[in-house]
């Protein structure tokens, strides 16, 4: 992902200047701003218009500092303190922090009786037009506004005039709802449609007291990345229709996991309460998605909880669909699948797989027979749109290549043909609507002896299936993915799985053990131990040192 | 046990963006006819500006509105095609600035001064007179007060700079100092004709 700003990372041959921040000399980068400045030594500058990944307008007036230079003499040469250190020149009012780049001899001062004063007086210019409306604002617990208040502003406000009315509740997107009286004009909105997704359609009207963020007459926040904005948004304004009033955002539990959306694997957090998810955000990695995400990938998470899901282990008998515990169904399926020769068996497994999943299916497919049972996956063709989408909208395709489970798709008409041949008898299909996604006929599934189904929701392929073998969501499972630029990340469980459905890959590790005899594997991290032990792509690594950003592998082995 | 796991629709939006921002969404979307030269006139004024097309907002702005009297949600496009901005870029410039109309006025606009000098000359009485003379409507929400018939419209202003000959007034482009109302009858009469 490529920004059009990086203010708080500057290239790495940036020159080093010495700054002195609340009395403290140091080295920074060159024109890194102050704000940066003083986020490199723990101290915080408050800011609502500046983003780092935006242009710098300095509007808010929130990080107003104090700000000096090396005193010079007769010759313009610093005049040099007993600290051998310049003597500094204070500018005697305040300064942005946000616009003021750094130079040789600079001086900051970010907490003085000053800057205190100003941070009061900005936020209580801020608050004057202010709904005050917190109680039944989605914003509240995460909302700049709020937090600035408790920790700059002051209790009482001395306004006593009418508030200024502006529009509320404006539907200006597919998935935005704007509040105009508790826009702050800061235009990060207006500048990240602007500079980021290029799609202008935002702007300030009726400038002056009445300044009103508008969408343009006619025109939508429809774009792919119109949530992100809702996100950058410091206060209320902006509100994603999706979410808003679902759940207080205290209550959420935010897990560390990637997007499933598509191949790009965006780094997201789960917000989940209990055993539900609410929402879907971006997390910072700047080597994947930086800040951003996709609102199809945000807001790609709702079958988790949707009528669809599957929750029961079932076998067919006759019409009749049985609920078969799991001790009950995994050694039945074995029994049948060991009726067929590995020619007779296909396995049509996802570019959804984890890789531990992956691996513990190629041991299912060696039970059955090895190469011999045809293998493929069905791809999924996107359409890459330059910014994070990618044109692959399966989120492992590389990872279950690695394992030898994808043909690219190219395998899936000969799997079709021997069906209807009569060749292949049996089929285990792995998260995946062989009818809606693979454009088979119904007719095809019919003619199967045994179908057999992994997957989350019912779908014309499990309407068919003799053996229904309910799986786990993303936000249900650890495990880890290989995106498209070969990176490996993780997933991390949110909530627990659904029902009686299981996890992925003890579903296939209790079928390998019914098939071929257990192997020892009793945990994720044992199936990742014993992935990466036959695998040389992933030597010397472990599920907890993948970290929270993933890890970049190396090209060859990445690459399948 | 499950969680109840049902995701409640968010209640609806009251408010489509068109009604909640009204001023721009009114007003013709055809573009008008050009006189002829006006094109060229634009791609004149565009080359005042070789570091940025964007600063020829404003004078293209001016120019739509002498042309064509106020500008319309066409001619923000337009303008907005012309300078290869999107159109919200002008609409800020066109919402901002008072002396831009989004609506049509009076065929003859007539600017009386209300600051200091002409206020104690009586301008206040001035321009009751004028719009009784014109039978204006009641003054819109930007004080323009327009004829039915759209062949007057009356406005207070502030200061242009004649203060020393108040009251003074300004019909279209001409300057009118010491405007009584006998000679404010004169003046209509004249302009009328």
């Amino acid at each position: 992902m490529k920004n059009p700003f990086n203010h708080d990372t500057p290239p790495a041959d940036t020159p080093l200047v010495n700054v002195q921040v609340d009395g403290v000399w140091r080295q920074f980068p060159k024109g890194l701003n102050a704000v940066e400045v003083a986020r490199r030594v723990g101290k915080f500058i408050p800011h609502y218009c500046y983003h780092p990944k935006l242009s710098i307008v300095g509007n808010c007036r929130m990080c107003l500092i104090e700000i000096g230079s090396p005193k010079m003499d007769a010759e313009r040469k610093p005049v040099m303190g007993p600290d051998n250190h310049p003597e500094i020149n204070w500018i005697p009012r305040p300064q942005i922090g946000c616009a003021t780049q750094i130079s040789e001899g600079m001086a900051l001062r970010t907490e003085s009786p000053l800057v205190d004063e100003c941070r009061k007086g900005v936020m209580e210019f801020l608050l004057i037009n202010h709904p005050l409306d917190c109680p039944i604002c989605d914003q509240a617990g995460e909302c700049k506004l709020q937090e600035y208040s408790v920790q700059y502003g002051t209790a009482g406000s001395r306004f006593v005039e009418e508030k200024v009315k502006k529009p509320k509740r404006v539907d200006i997107g597919a998935n935005i709802v704007l509040d105009d009286e508790r826009c702050i004009m800061c235009s990060r909105c207006i500048r990240f449609s602007k500079e980021t997704v290029d799609d202008d359609v935002l702007g300030f009207t009726q400038r002056g007291s009445h300044t009103t963020l508008a969408v343009h007459p006619g025109k939508r926040l429809d774009n792919n990345y119109s949530l992100n904005t809702v996100d950058i948004c410091p206060v209320g304004a902006l509100t994603s229709k999706d979410f808003r009033f679902q759940m207080r955002v205290w209550f959420l539990k935010e897990t560390k996991s990637v997007c499933t959306g598509c191949a790009t694997g965006c780094n997201t957090l789960v917000g989940s309460r209990e055993q539900t998810v609410y929402r879907l955000t971006p997390r910072e990695n700047e080597a994947v998605n930086s800040l951003w995400m996709c609102d199809q990938g945000r807001l790609g998470f709702h079958y988790i909880h949707g009528p669809d899901r599957l929750k029961q282990p079932l076998v067919r008998l006759g019409q009749e669909r049985v609920l078969t515990p799991w001790a009950e169904i995994i050694p039945q399926l074995a029994a049948r699948l060991r009726e067929f020769q590995p020619g007779q068996i296909a396995i049509i497994a996802s570019g959804r797989l984890t890789n531990e999943e992956a691996y513990l299916l190629r041991e299912v497919r060696q039970a059955l027979g090895g190469e011999a049972v045809l293998t493929d996956l069905v791809p999924r063709a996107g359409e890459a749109d330059g910014i994070l989408r990618s044109a692959d909208l399966n989120p492992n395709s590389h990872g279950v290549a690695l394992f030898g489970l994808s043909r690219q798709g190219k395998a899936l008409e000969e799997i079709r043909q021997g069906i209807e041949a009569g060749r292949i008898q049996a089929l285990l299909v792995l998260h995946e609507d062989l009818v809606k996604n693979a454009g088979w006929p119904e007719a095809t599934l019919e003619k199967l002896k045994l179908l057999a189904t992994q997957t989350l929701l019912k779908s014309a392929t499990t309407e068919r299936a003799d053996f229904i073998l309910p799986g786990a969501s993303f936000a249900e499972k650890r495990g880890s993915l290989i995106n498209d630029a070969g990176r490996l990340q993780r997933l991390n469980q949110a909530i627990s799985v659904q029902g009686m459905a299981m996890d992925d890959w003890q579903i296939l590790l209790q079928l390998k053990a019914a098939l071929g005899g257990g192997n020892g594997l009793h945990t994720i991290e044992e199936v990742f131990k014993a992935m990466a032990e036959a695998t040389p792509a992933f030597a010397g690594l472990s599920l907890s040192r993948i970290g929270d950003l993933g890890i970049e592998l190396k090209p060859a082995t990445a690459s399948v | 046990m499950s969680a109840p796991n049902t995701v409640v629709p968010p209640p609806a939006p009251e408010i489509s963006a068109a009604a909640a921002f009204p001023e721009g969404a009114q007003g013709h979307h055809e573009l008008p006819a050009f006189p002829s030269g006006f094109d060229a006139q634009a791609d004149e004024l565009v080359t005042h500006y070789p570091v940025s097309k964007r600063s020829a907002s404003l004078p293209l702005l001016h120019l739509w509105q002498e042309t064509f009297g106020y500008i319309s949600p066409a001619g923000i496009e337009w303008i907005a095609g012309k300078l290869e901005l999107q159109p919200i870029n002008i609409l800020e410039l066109v919402t901002f600035y008072p002396m831009f109309r989004e609506h049509p006025i009076g065929r003859i606009q007539i600017k009386v001064c209300r600051t200091l000098s002409c206020a104690l000359a009586g301008s206040y009485a001035l321009c009751d007179h004028f719009q009784k003379k014109c039978g204006t409507a009641e003054p819109d929400a930007h004080g323009i007060a327009t004829s039915p018939d759209k062949k007057y419209s009356v406005e207070f202003v502030e200061c242009i700079a004649s203060c020393g000959t108040a009251p003074v007034i300004m019909i279209d482009d001409d300057f009118h100092e010491n405007v009584t109302t006998a000679r404010a009858d004169e003046l209509l009469a004249k302009y009328t004709a």
